[in-house]
């Protein structure tokens, strides 16, 4: 094996011009797939912030005694998808009223009775928070015998997650799409190498090469240039992304939103996936090169 | 299997090879021998370069058969074409040395791609280098050699994995007389180690002065065999 590293890097100095456009052109499909990828991962940390504060409020009817009233505490806090369940009673529902209703407090001081019903607020494993699963938790829950009412804000809910599953389904819709661009810009820059060496690899069957002796240099090539130019390219968005942040970032989303680059691992990653679309680039342009 | 065939180790049957309609090789039967020293000659286009072609699969036959050391090239696997090619060593007219690499990697190349060892090789490059006299050029790349120093080098690169058999195509075509005594030497000196060589020419200097079989070729078909010796030059 050393043997065909020693070649696929001597092969690489000797063939600089196309090594270096192989580079290029593979920094900036990666530039491009990895600018993409940053704002969806972006977007769907906002999402995600916003998904968390998705709440379940289970109302009671007005005779539930403290005995059901625990019972069905239990009850909701053993349902699968129920991170807890937190009893609120009806005056700590007058005072969060109240709260909210600061500027109009005095058309609640003038109640006899406090209408509001016992409750509970339910708040969600994340894997929980999307339409359907509110939806079958919230007919569940209803089916309780304490419970008065449920409400989770479904249509609101229901249009969220449309927009998180078509934001999701364009992700992966994009993300498939620039690979397959960059695994076909990467064949084609790999093709000019070959064609430009088509002699000297013609000469090497000639003298007796086997395929795999002619392919792994070319291989182990791709791979090297597919992590060098992936490392340029995350190296460019770096750079895009500290300017971006250090110059506009106060004023995103009225500060809220916080922008964030890809944690070292996934930057090893990408880096790695870099160097399978070299790969799998130099295994596509072999296959038809060598076959003619 | 009479005598004289065991002893084959090339062996062409009524072969044919057709270019799209035109016919280069028509119903050649040809037995070369072991350690044999053979001249194939003819005109330009008389089939000399497309029988070399065919022995080492550069070419398929159209019809007809071709056995290389009891291999039939008819049947062989597409996986095993490199080991055919190994038992030969090609000496193309247009030399064909590989121009991003100096004299040694072109030469060390064949036994590289044979799997040879690599502490190995260095030692076995440098001596059939010095067997053709290049080896204070052996960091050398092809364009700073001359017409004769490249075929020696080809001829280094023929002989480096010590093949059975030694293909020359036109070895002394565009060399003046002095180089193209020097190759012939070196072509004799393999072939006195053993190998079995074959050389398409139409050089009649080459020709008058050899002791060996010459196999002339007439428009595609052996049109005569002249046994001078038939064995060793």
């Amino acid at each position: 094996m050393k043997r065909f590293y020693q070649r696929a890097f001597k092969d690489i100095l000797e063939n600089q011009f196309l090594t270096m456009i192989s580079i290029i052109t593979i920094a900036l499909s990666i530039l491009i797939a990895s600018s993409f990828a940053l704002f969806f991962v972006n977007v769907g940390d906002l999402f995600s912030h916003w998904q968390k504060g998705i709440r379940m409020m289970i109302y009671l009817k007005a005779d539930t005694s403290e005995a059901v009233r625990l019972d069905t505490q239990l009850r909701l806090q053993s349902i699968a998808g129920v991170h807890d369940a937190v009893y609120i009673s009806k005056n700590d529902a007058m005072q969060r009223l109240k709260g909210q209703m600061q500027h109009h407090s005095a058309l609640l001081e003038n109640l006899k009775e406090n209408p509001l019903p016992e409750a509970f607020e339910l708040t969600l494993q994340p894997q929980t928070r999307n339409s359907e699963d509110l939806r079958f938790l919230a007919e569940r829950i209803q089916n309780l015998p304490a419970v008065a009412e449920v409400e989770y804000g479904r249509q609101w809910i229901q249009r969220f997650s449309s927009v998180v599953d078509l934001f999701t389904l364009a992700g992966y819709a994009i993300g498939g799409l620039f690979f397959m661009a960059t695994v076909f810009i990467v064949a084609n820059t790999i093709r000019l190498v070959l064609y430009s060496r088509r002699e000297e690899i013609e000469i090497m069957r000639l003298v007796g090469a086997t395929d795999r002796f002619i392919k792994i240099p070319f291989y182990l090539e791709g791979m090297i240039q597919g992590g060098a130019g992936t490392l340029v390219g995350l190296g460019l968005l770096y750079l895009g992304y500290f300017f971006l942040t250090r110059n506009f970032e106060s004023g995103m989303a009225g500060g809220l939103l916080t922008v964030r680059f890809f944690s070292a691992g996934i930057c090893a990653a990408i880096i790695g996936g870099g160097a399978v679309i070299g790969w799998l680039g130099c295994w596509v342009s072999l296959k038809q090169f060598l076959k003619s | 299997m009479n005598e004289a065939s065991s002893d084959a180790i090339i062996r062409m049957f009524h072969v044919h090879k057709r270019y799209g309609g035109k016919s280069a090789l028509k119903d050649l039967t040809l037995d070369i021998f072991k350690n044999e020293f053979v001249f194939v000659t003819g005109r330009s286009g008389a089939g000399k370069t497309t029988l070399l072609k065919l022995l080492y699969l550069g070419e398929p036959v159209s019809e007809g058969q071709v056995l290389v050391d009891g291999v039939n090239l008819s049947r062989i696997d597409r996986h095993r074409i490199p080991d055919l090619r190994r038992k030969f060593g090609i000496i193309f007219q247009d030399y064909k040395l590989i121009p991003t690499k100096t004299v040694y990697e072109n030469v060390a190349l064949v036994l590289e791609a044979a799997g040879r060892k690599p502490n190995l090789i260095p030692k076995k490059v440098r001596s059939v280098l010095r067997t053709v006299g290049m080896e204070d050029r052996m960091g050398a790349l092809p364009q700073s050699l001359s017409g004769g120093e490249q075929q020696r080098v080809a001829v280094a690169r023929a002989a480096v994995g010590d093949p059975k058999i030694i293909l020359a195509d036109e070895p002394t075509g565009s060399l003046d007389e002095e180089s193209a005594g020097v190759i012939m030497d070196f072509l004799d000196t393999f072939h006195t180690r053993g190998a079995t060589v074959i050389i398409a020419t139409h050089d009649k200097d080459l020709l008058e002065r050899s002791r060996t079989r010459i196999v002339n070729l007439r428009e595609g078909r052996v049109g005569s065999i002249e046994p001078n010796g038939c064995g060793n030059r």
